[in-house]
């Protein structure tokens, strides 16, 4: 039994080890290690295409993971109010919603968008004033904030939820008891114990719309992000470079994964009750 | 039951009613919490809502606070109607069961937070010189800084009471405030409350399952059950003149004994027993003659001797002696009427002496000391 769990863990971290090792290599072989260096770190990050989807990713990751994390927050709350069958019914679909296999989101999402645009372009050109031309509306950063947006809010609201679930009633009556308006109890008691569940929220879905391939590959259009850009040159033969990209995508999602970890234990710790 | 002779009686003497429940019903989908409640609550009151667990106490305490709003009948504080006036513009602050002290926030920050929502806005100084003064009425003086989970359960209901006086209520609300604590710590802070309630002039209203701690709190107690209001009287009215068997077993011990009324008038009426034995006693309310009643004792009104007493007195065998201090309590048994307590003082075993386990005596009591009661 154990050997066998350490054959699970070999199996799953000897390959992330050996791309993390293969970066730091001198020589021109992504599966070979000649000699130790940084030039493969230092050549990704001043290859404009690298840079370029990068970019792109970031934005895409802050955008979507901002828009997330406030709404999944507002939507937790609002849903905290309702009670019997309707709660559970919504608590229902978005734990399914989570669960939907990544594909099936970048297909539907793609589909979705894609009728739209075709419903909506005409309209715009017809309302279009004459003289300069109507803008398409196509797939791009938008179409891929829009997915991820939608996909992670579920996630925040799941995260938020147990947050919520976890403090006590009493807290918020307490407050109103004390003449704190609706708004008043939100700003100075909800909002603060639910903040770190908030950020950690933020944190995960960073991570995980920074990561992700599968639905950006459907809605992404000509956008290019990190992971696309990777998967891409891999066609073209795995470099160095590649591994450096990898080595660095890993650094950071698990810095940011254990910040999260982190903010979520304190707030279990802290506790709502007192 | 609505309002009882005793509950007019009282609100003579209480100079102005604060707030008042009429007709008060509340229902939770088909759960009936709150069953027509009517209770007028006096300035300066102490009053407790004593009664079993599910009986309504803390859903009438919540109506007065404003987080339950009644399904029928009407709230009234200071004269005005309340029902639709939400919990943070009533002029009423509540102490929770579990505390509810915010997490996030310092000891000082906790009590001053009603005081910080007051507009036009007190001055930083104010607030901190209050929470001060707070904090040494409940004798937690330098606490200020302290984080909630730094301070141990008994700290933190102070902390707890320190936050709703600090805002001078009208009316301060109390869910079973002390049942977290251990029975030591509970026995200071009964004296501590009171201390303060005097001390600050606030009415008191408090929900207990504990009747000892209402009995030595209140000024009334409103006995419930099952959402109804059953008696509402002193401690005094509830122990000498219970209107009810179920409030006499709430309201100190008592020895009962099953039977039906007897026709007949006059003072004392007779309880027919199972088996067979009449006995004497006061009848309460309205009862007629073969109602389910019970004859009850209250344990330090029945007497014990070696001689053979009058025609009443009862053939007993001692089965335990416990040894209180001041007095003697004896689980006695009856041929056919079973066991009983009696309390007897230490004087009448100087008289008599104690008496020991196995030992034949004869009890008996005063029929003016024994009531009839209703069994519903
Ligand atoms: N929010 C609610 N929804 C549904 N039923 C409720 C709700 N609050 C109370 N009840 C029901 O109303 C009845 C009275 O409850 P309440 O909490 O007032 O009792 P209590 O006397 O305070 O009991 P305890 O001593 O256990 O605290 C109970 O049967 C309870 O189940
Ligand atoms: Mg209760």
């Amino acid at each position: 039994m154990r050997l066998y769990a350490a054959l699970v863990y070999l199996f799953l971290y000897i390959p992330i080890g050996v791309i993390a090792l293969f970066s730091f290599t001198a020589g021109r072989h992504a599966s070979q290690l000649q000699g130790l260096s940084v030039q493969w770190y230092g050549k990704a990050l001043h290859n404009p295409f690298v840079m370029d989807a990068l970019q792109t990713s970031l934005m895409v990751a802050l955008i979507s993971a901002t828009l997330a994390s406030t709404f999944g927050a507002m939507a937790a709350v609002a849903l905290q109010g309702l009670r019997g069958p309707v709660r559970v019914a919504f608590d229902g679909l978005i734990y399914i919603a989570v669960m939907i296999p990544g594909i099936v989101i970048g297909i539907a999402t793609l589909i979705a968008l894609v009728t739209l645009f075709a419903g909506l372009n005409p309209i715009i050109a017809a309302v279009w004033p004459a003289g300069s031309a109507p803008p398409q509306l196509g797939l791009g950063i938008g179409s891929l904030v829009a997915a991820h947006t939608m996909f992670l809010m579920a996630l925040c609201i799941i995260i938020v939820r147990a947050r919520l679930s976890g403090m006590d009633r009493s807290l918020t009556e307490a407050s109103s008891d004390l003449y704190a308006t609706p708004m008043g109890t939100f700003r100075q008691v909800t909002l603060p114990l639910i903040f770190p569940a908030i950020l950690a929220g933020f944190l995960l879905s960073f991570t995980f719309s920074f990561d992700d391939f599968i639905i950006a590959f459907f809605v992404a259009g000509s956008e290019t992000t990190l992971p696309i850009y990777v998967f891409s040159s891999i066609r073209r033969g795995v470099t160095p470079e590649i591994n450096a990209i990898g080595t660095m995508v890993l650094a950071v999602s698990l810095t940011v994964l254990m910040v999260a970890q982190f903010l979520l234990r304190r707030g279990a710790n802290k506790g709502g009750g007192a | 039951m609505t309002n009882t002779p005793l509950d007019d009686k009282q609100d003579q003497t209480q100079p102005r009613v604060i707030a008042e429940l009429r007709g008060v019903t509340k229902r939770f989908g088909t759960v009936l919490a709150a069953d027509n409640l009517n209770l007028s609550i006096g300035e300066g009151e102490f009053l407790s809502f004593l009664g079993p667990s599910g009986c309504g106490k803390t859903t009438a305490l919540r109506m007065l606070a404003g987080f339950e709003a009644p399904t029928e009948g009407d709230v009234l504080l200071d004269g005005a109607v309340v029902n639709e006036i939400e919990a943070h513009r009533r002029p009423v602050n509540m102490v929770f069961q579990h505390y509810a002290l915010f997490p996030h926030m310092t000891v000082a920050e906790n009590i001053g937070f009603g005081l910080r929502q007051m507009r036009p806005r007190m001055a930083k100084g104010e607030i901190s010189d209050k929470v001060r003064r707070a904090l040494d009425l409940v004798r937690l003086p330098g606490f200020e800084d302290r984080r909630i989970w730094e301070m141990s359960g008994g700290q933190q209901q102070r902390v707890a009471l320190a936050r709703a006086v600090v805002n001078e209520p009208k009316m301060l609300l109390l869910d079973e405030p002390l049942a977290a604590l251990d029975r030591k710590l509970r026995k200071e802070m009964q004296i501590e409350l009171q201390n303060i309630q005097r001390s600050l002039g606030i009415t008191f209203i408090l929900v207990t399952h504990d009747q000892e701690e209402a009995l030595s709190m209140s000024d009334r107690i409103c006995i419930m059950r099952d959402g109804r209001i059953v008696q509402i009287g002193t401690p005094q009215e509830l122990y000498d003149q219970p209107i009810s068997r179920y409030v006499a077993d709430f309201v100190g011990t008592s020895n009962f004994f099953d039977g039906t009324l007897e026709a007949g008038s006059g003072a004392i009426a007779g309880v027919k027993l199972a088996n067979g034995i009449t006995l004497g006693g006061r009848p309460v309310g309205a009862i007629a003659a073969g109602d389910p009643v019970s004859l009850s004792v209250r344990p330090e009104q029945i007497g014990l001797t070696r001689k053979q007493g009058g025609a009443g007195a009862l053939p007993v065998t001692v089965r335990n002696r416990i040894f209180l201090g001041e007095h003697t309590e004896y689980l006695v048994r009856h041929e056919t009427l079973g066991e009983f307590f009696v309390l007897a003082p230490r004087q009448s075993e100087l008289s008599e002496g104690p008496f020991n386990s196995g030992e034949g005596l004869f009890a008996s009591w005063d029929a003016t000391a024994a009531l009839v009661l209703t069994r519903k």
